[in-house]
């Protein structure tokens, strides 16, 4: 292992380290562009100079590999120089539309030039000009003007995806990004390059021009497009209501996680969250009589749902829970069903169309906690449920999430059961088919809203935060759980979703020893899962020989 | 004057065919050659001082010396015939009258580097050195010199300047975008395919069989202590005689532009020099009693680069001559690294601002000092070429474009 000397700091990093990565672990940021450590190096941008003790001039950092006794200066008056033309080449023909630009406050031509430019501009003559709001596919949207030509885009369609859509063309300072001809950038993670491209040229169609980014705050929370939990930033805005229509979250932004996801997301998680801030949101409890819907109190429903539960013998009573749910909510859903020895009981309910494996991180289980659902014992046979159903043996029917009347089963039998079943209660956070039925509605908060664990497909535990406020009166679902629960004559576990997980921890070896404050940002396995590791990108596979 | 020897046949009619070049003792180099060991080979151009006569002037044995003796895969041979720069044109000249010199250097390269595949990628614009050079190919093949454990590729370009540029050219010829590549990895570890690649010029191929027949000292002994042999010089513009002349490589300028070029025409008084292409610093009329190797052009401040030679005499405006060369640059630059692809579109625009009569005297300030920051900060050498003429013109003629400025 090296050792080398950066800034009067020594460190000894693993072989093949570059300096940009050497130099960040010891706190030391080298500036840079084209650099991505997920990427393979070009050293284009030829921001990243440092230093080298005996070499004759500044060199590039990100194709320089630790040595053993190197020395490296990363800001001397050299490399500071360097640095101040390499940001006035960046810049001369940049359009500097920022007051317009999507990228503005998260923009690394800003940062850089506020901490490594600040000269006086010198250029006068007409700028190059290039195609502007050029739609490269359904989700990203190309300033050719902004664009610094870094490549990073075009690497990532390359080694990444492997899906190769994206080139530079031309030559010199008319080179610009573009589609090679008959293609879009349409794969399944081209939000990506929006991510990683580090100014305006690549923006986010779906995000474009909603809210400023310094209006944002950010929370660190899971994906739940699929059953791979990948990693993600939740952007919401809550300092301008007014703006984007009120829509709270802005957007979602992958966090890495190198066992999980890397640095990437795919389009499908990314763009799943449209759910929170949609008109069909649930918002406060109803019953739901002969004479139609009313609004009632929670402790109203609660009170109504508990008799419910009460009234009814265990047997004639059935819940289909879902891998939506949380662990906390799975459990505080086991409490209940224990308390009246509730035995009808499962999760899966089979969709309509079976979803697929895409080649890379998107799993067909499009749900975010199928693992945790069956390791807390929900598990069950939905179809004999429904059966049940049918026959009239079921008086009492409690549905989370699910829409029966959209779901894989004829849609015709699915209302007859519900015709015979005189009590149904649903919970979720939005309004479907399903909910328009049922007697009583419990809404629920929706992930952002609310703190808790998911397990992956592997079985890794990973924490997601609260970013926002319930939407009207909805409720954590452990939360109107436990209140269900006190109105059975129970114990809740607690007032808060870290008393459930504790809970949850004592009561299923799977998860035993685990706290939130052991999950950390980075989550951790069940006992008696193994890690299957990120896969690899389709873009690094050895081409299949025929 | 000095021998001939690599224009030794150009006077035959027949130069191009297999015949013409075996009349004259073609092919017994490689003959020789083959009866030797590869290190022998190597160790023979090594003590000939050859030098890369396309541009950057590096010993050609000691780049062969570079091939990693124990690689498990193949080596490759290549060969740049895609001569572009400024004021050059040498190359095809060898191509079109002596096709056979290359192919027999080649025989001889690849026996020293363990090659059994060479490709010569020619300018897409050399359509006729491309057929003349392809026929050869032919003849080699059916005479069986090749075919028999080295194998020819013809590749031709398409049109750009970058794919001169060594590892533009390898990425040209793996079917990529004409973008010179990071280095290290270095062509002769990890070149065209991902395998250990000599890439030479022409020229410099086309001096192996020499070497190899008549000895590595003779060879030196045509040249200076540094550098071996003779060379090709293209001399162009204000020239009674314009062409291709060939000279030791220790004639100096002032010879050159004289005894073999004629003289100076149009006005009859010099007024600057380009001595080695485009890319080479100019020089003024008082900078040519210099001997024209590597050593000496780079101790007068200039580089011989590929001997393209430029003459300009006195009623040639050298903004005019700077703004084309910086129209070419912007025109050619990659446009892979920042500083080269910005600067490059910069600087023209001053200079043709200048020349428009919309300069400003600080615009020269600008143009120095952006030319100065971005040298050594690329990839590849084309903006450290390109800044040559950008200094050389302006701080040497500065009063030249002063006068066309308007404050």
């Amino acid at each position: 292992m090296p050792k080398l000397t950066i800034d009067g700091k020594e460190i000894e990093v693993e072989a093949g380290t570059n300096l940009i990565e050497a130099a960040r672990r010891l706190g030391i940021e080298v500036p840079h562009y084209c650099y991505h450590p997920g990427l393979s190096i070009a050293g284009q941008c030829r921001l990243c100079m440092v230093d080298i003790e005996k070499a004759p001039r500044p060199t590039i950092a990100c194709n320089t590999t630790a040595g053993d006794g190197m020395v490296v200066h990363t800001d001397t008056e050299r490399v500071r120089d360097t640095r101040r033309s390499i940001m006035e080449f960046h810049l001369i023909n940049h359009p500097l539309d920022c007051p317009v630009c999507d990228q503005a406050g998260e923009c690394w031509l800003q940062i850089y030039y506020m901490k490594h430019g600040l000269y006086d501009p010198r250029m006068v003559d007409e700028k190059v000009h290039k195609p502007k709001a050029v739609p490269l596919g359904p989700h990203v949207m190309l300033d050719a003007e902004r664009c610094i030509l870094c490549s990073r885009c075009v690497r990532f369609c390359d080694e990444i995806t492997g899906t190769g859509e994206l080139g530079i063309f031309h030559r010199g300072d008319h080179s610009e990004i573009g589609l090679f001809p008959g293609r879009d950038l349409e794969n399944n993670y081209s939000a990506n390059v929006v991510d990683i491209c580090p100014v305006g040229a690549l923006t986010d169609r779906d995000f474009r021009f909603q809210v400023r980014v310094w209006y944002l705050d950010t929370t660190k929370s899971i994906c739940t497009g699929c059953a791979r939990g990948c990693n993600v930033d939740v952007h919401v805005n809550r300092r301008r209501p007014h703006h984007a229509e009120g829509r709270r979250v802005a957007r979602l932004k992958p966090r890495f996680n190198a066992e999980v996801n890397a640095w990437w997301l795919c389009d499908i998680g990314r763009y799943h969250f449209d759910f929170v801030d949609a008109a069909t949101r649930l918002t406060a409890p109803v019953r739901r009589n002969p004479g139609g819907p009313a609004d009632v109190t929670w402790d109203e429903a609660v009170a109504g749902v508990a008799d419910a539960l009460r009234r009814y013998p265990p047997e004639q009573v059935a819940v289909l829970a879902s891998p939506q749910m949380a662990n906390e909510d799975l459990i505080a859903l086991r409490r209940v069903l224990e308390t009246r020895g509730i035995r009808e009981v499962a999760f899966d309910v089979p969709p309509t169309a079976l979803a697929k494996d895409d080649d890379f991180l998107l799993r067909a289980d499009r749900t975010p906690n199928r693992r945790g659902a069956t390791l807390i014992g929900l598990g069950g046979d939905a179809g004999g449920l429904m059966a049940a159903a049918r026959s009239g043996r079921i008086k009492c029917l409690w549905v989370f999430h699910h829409d029966l009347l959209a779901a894989g089963w004829p849609a015709a039998e699915v209302s007859g059961a519900l015709g015979r079943i005189e009590t149904v209660i649903f919970t979720g956070t939005n309004a479907n088919a399903t909910s328009e039925r049922a007697h009583w509605v419990l809404p629920a908060a929706a992930w952002v809203e609310r703190e808790g664990t998911f397990t992956n497909f592997e079985g890794r535990v990973q924490r997601f935060r609260t970013a926002l406020e319930p939407l009207g009166q909805a409720l954590p679902e452990w939360e109107l759980l436990g209140r269900v629960l006190v109105g059975l004559g129970g114990t809740a576990a607690g007032r808060r979703a870290e008393h459930w997980f504790r809970e949850l921890t004592g009561a299923v070896d799977a998860f035993a020893g685990m706290s939130y404050q052991s999950l950390g940002d980075l989550g951790r396995l069940v006992a008696g899962a193994t890690a299957s590791g990120l896969p690899t990108p389709p873009g690094q596979r050895a081409p299949a020989h025929a | 004057m000095a021998e001939i020897v690599l224009m030794r046949n150009f006077g035959r009619q027949d130069s191009h065919t297999l015949a013409g070049y075996r009349a004259t003792g073609g092919y017994g180099g490689w003959e020789k050659a083959r009866t030797m060991e590869p290190a022998a080979i190597t160790e023979e151009v090594k003590k000939s001082n050859l030098r890369g006569l396309g541009g950057a002037g590096f010993p050609t044995g000691t780049k062969w010396s570079f091939i990693p003796k124990n690689h498990a895969g193949p080596v490759y041979l290549v060969v740049n015939a895609d001569e572009g720069e400024p004021g050059t044109f040498k190359d095809r000249y060898l191509l079109e009258r002596d096709p056979h010199a290359l192919i027999e250097g080649m025989l001889i390269t690849a026996r020293a580097i363990r090659c059994a595949l060479g490709f010569v990628y020619i300018r897409g614009e050399y359509v006729q050195p491309w057929r003349l050079f392809s026929a050869a190919v032919k003849e080699a093949y059916d005479a069986g010199l090749l075919g028999h454990g080295f194998d020819i590729v013809v590749h031709r370009g398409a049109g750009a300047y970058i794919c001169g540029e060594e590892t533009g050219l390898l990425s040209s010829l793996e079917g990529k975008k004409g973008w010179p590549k990071i280095k290290p990895p270095f062509p002769a570890i990890k070149g065209a395919f991902g395998q250990p690649t000599i890439v030479n010029n022409v020229e410099t191929l086309a001096c192996v069989p020499p070497i190899i027949t008549r000895g590595a000292e003779w060879f030196a002994a045509l040249g200076t202590k540094t550098q071996g042999g003779t060379r090709m010089y293209s001399v162009s513009g204000r020239v009674p005689k314009p062409g291709v002349y060939e000279a030791s490589v220790a004639i100096t300028l002032r010879s050159l532009i004289h005894d073999l070029a004629g003289g100076v025409s149009g006005s009859g008084r010099l007024k600057a020099v380009v001595p080695g292409g485009g890319s080479a610093a100019i020089l003024t009329a008082d900078e040519i009693d210099i001997p024209m190797d590597v050593d000496g052009l780079k101790n007068a401040g200039s580089m011989i680069g590929s001997a393209g030679v430029i003459v300009m005499d006195e009623s040639v405006s050298i903004p005019e001559a700077l703004m084309v060369l910086a129209r070419f640059y912007a025109h050619e630059s990659c446009g892979q690294c920042t500083p080269c692809r910005e600067s490059t579109g910069w600087i023209y625009k001053q200079v043709h601002r200048i020349v428009e009569g919309h300069g400003r005297k600080d615009d020269l300030d600008t143009i120095l000092d952006v030319a100065k920051r971005g040298g050594g900060t690329t990839i590849c050498a084309f903006y450290d070429g390109a800044i040559g003429p950008y200094i050389s013109y302006i701080e040497k003629f500065r009063s030249e474009f002063e006068a066309l400025c308007r404050s």
